[in-house]
């Protein structure tokens, strides 16, 4: 069945069954691999995108429950400026290792800071608890995310 | 730096055609010299530029090309491998871009290892000295190519971030200006590596060089790789290991949008779709009856059995101190205790996959491993192919923890692909990789310790049952029924023992695969001693720290991490009601940690760790910043395993499927980890696994800290923890 749906700007139509899980629609059928999977179950967070701004796992929305939402992916969560506060403070932070979660959690944290401009260590922990790191960088990714907020309570 | 090539040369034709002689000579068990030598004058120019070895590659353009011997799973090796290079190379990080070693036993082999592989928390020590002898022997040549240009002594030139300088006059070179005539001279013979006080970015906080793609979806792992064509598949091997199909309905399944194919092999059956939605409903709608075989009645309690009858029998000895036996019998208190450690999953974040595409005699293999070699040697095997006609692409991996170093995927993908017509991505799914997994051994103990009047260790002795992953793995290094592995932890212990007898009995669980998983023979050996010496303190009742220090007096870098991580952490702080803290120490993988944990036992019996402080002697470091990264990982890898790591069998099958019964810990669990590094100006010391093995027993021992009672199995059970 066909389905046309906006992703990053982008309309992109593409034929699968109408129950087909967005992420394999990203990843096999349009080739964004920037969003990966991780346990198929919305169990891990690895599959992370947004829909119209909420974060939402992909591995479990299927492509004919979209409709006329927005999907971002990582590979556009850059031109948003909590995506981009993220994305940067990711990098000063040094939170990556395999990586391999990375996406997801940045899906999160900017979905996150996009609509909590001060998140507290409570709030880190429910915006984020659903998303897995195998290599343990949860240090690292709190740190990140008050240091994204940080700078943007200084660039105003 | 730009990470632009995700895959590999798939065999190095690039050196080999152009004729080069290895080198790489193995004496004593390290590299002598980790270089190539041209063959023939000028071979080793060419339009690729100055080839000196097997690890760099310069252009005319000036472009530092580093082939990286070891993988990049997260442990930041594709940072600190290149640090080693540009510190002798003398061209700075932002210059050089990485490239994946191709499978090459002799040019990218593990000195110390024996086999390519990256493994045992050991690619820094490997490379330690040959790559700074790589990066120097090539400054040396463009030294001299400058200098013989310049008809001046080479020693009056100097390099500096990828130029060679000529001070009194000024005049300098850029390397590229320089390989035409570098490649024409010889490798020089000696080369003289800085000293320490010269180091200008060994021991400095190097950014990584990997990490700008893993922050915009731009990397590209095995399981992204997509050649033209790609069909998807997955599978379902048997639920039972050693267990084979009977039948196969897939009339349901043929009919199922996107599916193309259906794979039927002995042991498992594949589902090929156009996208792996459509492969796992493929999957789901098939009906497969299985012929399990002899393990379907195989329960964890019959290995754990197994393993309780094999303790009381003898075994080879790993080490022997003095006389146990007559210390034991003499020894005014005598304390024993048996302790189990589980089957473990390695539940990397990117699920198993391997893309295969088989074709006219020929074999294309596009994954993340550790170890390339094996992959390329097993894949021809299961492809019935020479070795030269498998190309294998590497990648960077989504979480390793040993179980990429195993092949078994990659075979399993090459039996599927040669039913097909064109390249296919096999992807595990989650429940597919943990049930299908190869597990870290099931081991136990039976340890014993007489103390003399003042409570001291008279007498130690441990015999422990399990299996041994080298001696499947690594033949050749398993010796007398013993290997480095399984015993590293429980022999050779930090503290001074007069008497100590250890013996280890191989026994391989019937019905579930085993495999190295991050600190392995350590994960096991230093819960047991680390607890032990615990359960010691507490029999002599004195303080864990005080026991431990009493015992270190020949051991000045023990006792200063010990001493290190009980200041930091406050030790003897009074803590909340229901909280306690615990100590561990260790010396694995070549380097010494000491842990504090500090947890809180709630009255669900659930326990919760708040803080965990490290104090670490790894020798030299070379990248601060990722020794402290990788012992926040490695504790949260050990929390995890304390708090939940188990794999349990039931009617053959493994019980845990997805991450809602095989739990890893989430970020409100996660402790505040806190590194201290004591300075050190030994060789460097392994990183990845240390903070892993010691966290778990510091836990344990906090838990006993605040309850009064010893875990002596893991994971720890929170019932037994009820207020």
């Amino acid at each position: 069945m066909g389905f046309t749906i906006n992703i990053n700007g982008t309309p992109r139509s593409v034929d699968v069954d109408g129950d087909t899980p967005l992420l394999w629609v990203l990843r096999d059928v349009l080739g964004m691999t920037g969003t990966k999977f991780g346990c198929g179950q919305a169990l891990c967070g690895a599959c992370t995108v947004h829909l119209d701004g909420s974060a939402i796992r992909s591995c479990i929305t299927a492509i004919d429950s979209i409709g006329d939402s927005k999907v971002t992916t990582i590979e556009a969560i850059g031109a948003t400026s909590a995506g981009e506060l993220i994305q940067k403070a990711w990098l000063d932070r040094e939170v990556a290792q395999c990586g391999y979660c990375q996406s997801g959690q940045i899906m999160s944290a900017t979905a996150l800071l996009a609509t909590n401009p001060h998140p507290t260590d409570a709030d880190i922990d429910d915006a984020m608890s659903g998303n897995i790191c195998r290599c343990g960088t949860y240090v690292r990714i709190r740190e990140a995310i008050k240091v994204a907020a940080q700078t943007r309570v200084k660039e105003g | 730096m730009i990470f632009d090539r995700t895959t590999s040369h798939s065999s190095d034709t690039r050196l080999s055609r152009r004729g080069f002689l290895v080198s790489a000579a193995m004496t004593g068990g390290s590299l002598v010299i980790g270089l190539t030598l041209p063959v023939e004058e000028g071979s080793a120019a060419g339009a690729e530029g100055f080839v000196p070895n097997a690890f760099i590659r310069i252009g005319h353009d000036s472009e530092v090309v580093l082939t990286m011997p070891y993988v990049e799973m997260g442990q930041g090796t594709y940072t600190s491998i290149p640090m080693l290079i540009a510190e002798e190379l003398e061209v700075d990080l932002k210059q050089v871009r990485l490239e994946h070693a191709p499978p090459n036993e002799k040019l990218y082999v593990n000195p110390l290892l024996g086999v390519q592989a990256t493994g045992n928390s050991n690619a820094i020590r490997g490379a330690w000295k040959p790559l700074r002898e790589a990066g120097a022997a090539a400054r040396l040549m463009l030294i001299e190519a400058a200098a013989t240009r310049w008809g001046l002594e080479a020693k009056s030139c100097h390099a500096e971030a990828g130029e060679v300088i000529h001070g009194p006059s000024g005049r300098r070179l850029s390397y590229g200006a320089l390989v035409a005539d570098a490649a024409r001279l010889q490798l020089p013979t000696n080369v003289v590596l800085k000293s320490p006080a010269e180091f200008k970015l060994i021991g400095t906080p190097a950014k990584r060089l990997d990490a700008a793609g893993k922050v915009n979806g731009s990397v590209v792992y095995g399981i992204d790789a997509r050649p033209t064509g790609v069909k998807i598949a997955t599978l379902a091997q048997s639920p039972v290991f050693g267990g084979r199909v009977k039948s196969v309905d897939d009339s349901a399944a043929k009919l199922l949008n996107g599916v193309r194919q259906i794979v039927r092999l002995d042991d498992a059956v594949a589902v090929v779709a156009d996208h792996m939605g459509a492969a796992k409903k493929g999957l789901e709608a098939l009906r497969i009856e299985w012929d399990e075989g002899a393990n379907a009645a195989l329960a964890t309690e019959d290995v754990a059995r197994e393993l309780e009858q094999a303790i009381l029998r003898a075994g080879p000895v790993a080490q022997n101190i003095g006389d146990a036996g007559q210390a034991m019998a003499n020894a005014v208190t005598r304390i024993a205790a048996n302790y189990h450690v589980p089957f473990l999953a390695h539940a990397a974040m990117e699920p198993m996959n391997c893309t295969v595409h088989v074709r006219g005699g020929e074999c294309e293999i596009w994954l993340g491993t550790q170890a390339i070699a094996r992959v390329q040697a097993l894949a021809a095997k299961a492809a019935g192919l020479p070795i030269e006609k498998v190309i294998v692409h590497n990648h960077l991996i989504g979480g390793g923890f040993g179980r990429r170093l195993e092949a078994d995927g990659a075979v399993r993908a090459v039996q599927i692909a040669r039913q097909i017509d064109g390249p296919v991505k096999v992807v595990w799914t989650r429940e597919e990789d943990i049930q299908h997994d190869m597990y870290r051994p099931y081991w136990v103990d039976r340890i014993e310790a007489g103390l003399d009047e003042a409570g001291r260790p008279v007498a130690w002795t441990n015999r422990f049952a399990g299996s041994s992953v080298i001696a499947r793995y690594l033949p050749p290094a398993f010796n007398n029924g013993l290997d480095p592995d399984t015993t590293e932890g429980a022999i050779d212990l930090v503290y001074a023992l007069p008497n100590l007898h250890v013996e280890y009995v191989r026994v391989e669980p019937p019905g579930i695969p085993t495999a190295f998983w991050r600190s392995v023979g350590p994960s096991h050996n230093v819960f047991v001693t680390e607890s032990f010496i615990d359960e010691l303190a507490a029999a002599a009742k004195q303080d864990p720290v005080a026991y431990r220090r009493a015992l270190l007096h020949h051991n000045p870098r023990a006792k200063a991490v010990l001493d290190l991580a009980a200041e930091k952490a406050g030790w003897g702080a009074t803590l909340p009601k229901g909280w306690g803290r615990g100590i561990a120490l260790q010396n694995v993988f070549g380097s010494l940690l000491a842990q504090v944990a500090e947890v809180e036992i709630t009255r669900d019996g659930s326990v919760r760790v708040h803080r965990v402080v490290c104090a670490m002697d790894c020798g030299t470091v070379v990248n601060p910043d990722t020794v402290q990264a990788q012992l926040q990982s490695g504790v949260m890898f050990g929390v995890t395993a304390a708090l939940y790591g188990e794999i349990t069998l039931k009617n053959g099958r493994v019980q845990q499927a997805n991450f809602d019964n095989y739990q890893v810990l989430r970020i409100n669990e996660a402790p505040a980890v806190e590194v201290h590094l004591v300075k050190s100006a030994e060789p460097p010391g392994g990183m990845g696994e240390a903070g892993t093995s010691g966290i778990v027993p510091a836990i344990a021992n906090a838990v006993f800290a605040a309850t009064g009672k010893r875990l002596r199995k893991m994971p720890i059970d929170p019932h037994s923890l009820k207020a």
